[in-house]
């Protein structure tokens, strides 16, 4: 019992930074319908700024771990707003009104741009950002269970983080007048230019949302596993949390994650011995599909009406 | 002028059911199979061969069968990877199995697993569509990488799934030198893209494209989706897989299972989109882009550096290779979204009313 919760809050965990980087999706779909297939590239190219920044600023003589870190956190983001100002004048405006594929397609080809453009400013060693997590493990429930539950602290404090997030993101949506023009445009692009909400700065403001959102996803994933190229292919492990949450759906990316991470864990321990193992990755893939052929528009996407 | 079809009348509705109605264009056929056949030999190098002709007509052949899919029938699919690695080591699976097992019938053979591997990862396009079916493709995707690294079987107990194929022949002759490749390639090239063609024109291929255009409205006009939709995704599979098995068996010789990785499928849907879809002939010009196009870069922007007066090491030549190829394909979505294969209608159609505007 105890190892089977250990488990399952080992995949609530890991779910939750999954979630982080599917938020990322269904900001920027949300509101001006591109899947954006780079936002694994942002993620990357995100962390590698800021570990290259508190490396520098490290150098240069700051003692003071916060201090370090909120620079460079700050530069970073900096960083990424650039990123997102010059992705929507260079690209997205001059595709507006294009196919969805066409739009997958493109950002195919930031992904490229960025991973090319990061890896050569920031250079493609492996990089560490230490913000600090206290990496020994504790115990926890040593009265409820014999032996009691072994939590990882990093893993902890990251699940807050990425509360914290959410809480933060949704309440620049629900309370801002900026959040309450994003939601207009994501209901319905025509009817909110006509009210007169400039749809370019809103796509801007969107992209830098999830440029920051990608900032905090690659600090954590960055200070688990280090800063390196694989850091891109997280977005490859965040799709079918955005597909099975429903990709214009915050809760559902959320819970997506959740119900993903321990999908992956659970299966990894109780089905992988008996097929050799390393099924994770493909496992979360099928159960979002299983999921979609009961619910093609995911789990809390808006339905999809066929009109002739 | 250059192009004018005035005076070709057609008589009988065999003349105007022919692939290739307009005269012109039946001799330009001609002199470029000639030119493939026999001039290429003549004029190739080596290198040309291992490094641009022969990945060039596997990358068509494979563009042809994911153009089928995502440009005629509208299914995306971030699988074609997938497709390859099961067509792959299904041959080889036969080849290395059955003692004697001649060389066609085992890409055959091979193209028939991919086609049973494609229909069933296509079951989830008669639910979900559109960017929610790209993703469920990937699902394909991430099982086969799975599939050939850890379940023995399928590599005959190798390590790391890596398995290698020699004495290859053809009707007692040997596939060895670099030319008898690059024709055997391009026959079967021939073959499958004449094969493609008249499928795209006939019945099955007017339900796809029906399909595509909006499946709803085929449905209610009486095209069963069911049918259309696997029938695409099997004949698709089947050449990717043909392709997959010649990639793996011609170019290759030997491979593991990460040659057919998730960035074989991106760039695969890149030969398609820039290529063109809905086109037999967008399928040659992205393949021929994108194979190209990496070399290219390779090797003459040290070259361009060394104009400037900079010396460039090889990491940053690969990383500005990718900015180029990524920077390369956004810009060619903004100048051209319907790809290479409408540049190529454009310039026909000025041919033709030269030297007049319109």
């Amino acid at each position: 019992m105890g190892f089977f919760l250990e488990t399952l809050l080992g995949g609530l965990m890991a779910g939750m930074l999954y979630s982080l980087v599917a938020l990322g999706f269904v900001l920027i779909f949300k509101a001006s319908g591109v899947f954006n297939f780079a936002q694994g590239a942002m993620v990357l190219f995100a962390a590698l700024a800021m570990a290259r920044f508190s490396e520098w600023l490290n150098a240069s003589g700051l003692g003071n771990l916060w201090l370090v870190n909120l620079i460079a956190f700050a530069m970073a983001a900096g960083v990424m707003f650039c990123v997102a100002w010059v992705i929507e004048r260079l690209v997205l405006r001059q595709l507006v009104n294009q196919e969805g594929t066409t739009l997958l397609m493109a950002t195919l080809g930031i992904t490229y741009f960025l991973e090319g453009l990061g890896q050569s400013l920031f250079g493609s060693d492996i990089y560490k950002i230490d913000i600090g997590m206290p990496k020994e493990p504790v115990m926890a429930f040593e009265s409820t269970f014999p032996g009691g539950i072994l939590i990882n602290q990093e893993d902890l404090i990251a699940a807050l983080i990425a509360a914290c997030l959410v809480a933060l993101l949704s309440l620049f949506f629900q309370k801002t007048s900026t959040g309450r023009a994003l939601r207009a445009v994501a209901d319905d692009h025509q009817a909110a230019q006509s009210i007169g909400i400039p749809l370019n700065r809103i796509w801007v403001i969107v992209w830098c949302v999830a440029g920051v959102v990608a900032l905090v996803a690659g600090m954590i994933w960055g200070s688990k596993l280090g800063v390196q190229f694989s850091l891109a292919t997280v977005a490859l492990r965040a799709l079918p949390v955005v597909i099975l949450g429903g990709l214009t759906s915050v809760p559902g990316a959320i819970i997506g994650g959740l119900i993903i991470g321990v999908g992956e864990k659970l299966s990894e321990v109780y089905l992988g011995p008996y097929v050799g193992g390393g099924i994770e990755i493909w496992f979360a893939y099928v159960l979002a599909l299983l999921f979609l052929l009961v619910r093609p528009q995911g789990l809390f996407g808006e339905k999809i009406i066929d009109r002739v | 002028m250059f192009y004018r079809e005035n005076g070709q009348f057609k008589t009988s509705y065999q003349a105007d059911q022919q692939i290739f109605p307009i005269m012109q264009d039946r001799w330009f056929i001609a002199a470029l199979l000639l030119l493939a056949f026999v001039g290429v030999p003549f004029i190739a190098s080596d290198y040309m061969f291992s490094a641009i002709l022969i990945p060039f007509v596997i990358m068509a052949m494979a563009a042809l069968g994911v153009n089928i899919l995502v440009g005629y029938c509208g299914q995306i699919s971030l699988g074609s990877g997938a497709f390859m690695a099961v067509g792959a080591y299904g041959a080889y699976n036969f080849f290395a199995r059955i003692p004697g097992m001649p060389l066609i019938p085992t890409l055959i053979l091979g193209g028939l697993c991919a086609t049973v591997f494609g229909i069933l990862f296509g079951l989830p396009s008669l639910r979900v569509r559109g960017l929610y079916l790209a993703v469920a493709t990937l699902a394909a995707q991430f099982f086969a990488d799975w599939m050939f690294l850890r379940i023995k079987w399928f590599t005959l107990d190798t390590p790391s799934g890596s398995v290698s194929v020699s004495n290859l022949q053809v009707f007692g002759m040997p596939i060895e030198s670099d030319l008898s490749k690059y024709l055997f390639c391009l026959s079967l090239l021939c073959v499958v893209a004449l094969l493609a063609k008249n499928l795209v024109r006939g019945a099955i291929g007017r339900e796809w494209m029906a399909i595509r255009d909006m499946d709803v409205a085929a449905a209610v006009i009486g095209i069963r989706p069911m049918y259309a939709k696997l029938s695409a995704f099997a004949v698709s599979s089947f050449i990717i897989g043909m392709a997959g098995a010649l990639w793996a068996f011609i170019y290759l010789g030997s491979w593991e299972p990460s040659a057919f990785s998730v960035d074989q499928s991106f760039r695969l849907l890149f030969m398609v989109i820039i290529g063109g879809m809905g086109s037999i002939m967008g399928g040659f010009l992205g393949a021929a882009f994108i194979v190209v196009l990496p070399i290219f870069l390779n090797q003459f922007l040290p070259v361009f550096a060394a104009w400037f007066g900079f010396v460039i090491s090889t990491t940053v030549v690969s990383h500005a290779e990718l900015m180029i190829f990524g920077a390369l394909i956004v810009w060619f979505l903004i100048v051209e979204p319907h790809g290479l294969a409408r540049l190529w209608a454009i310039g026909k159609q000025k041919m033709r009313v030269w030297p007049f505007p319109y």
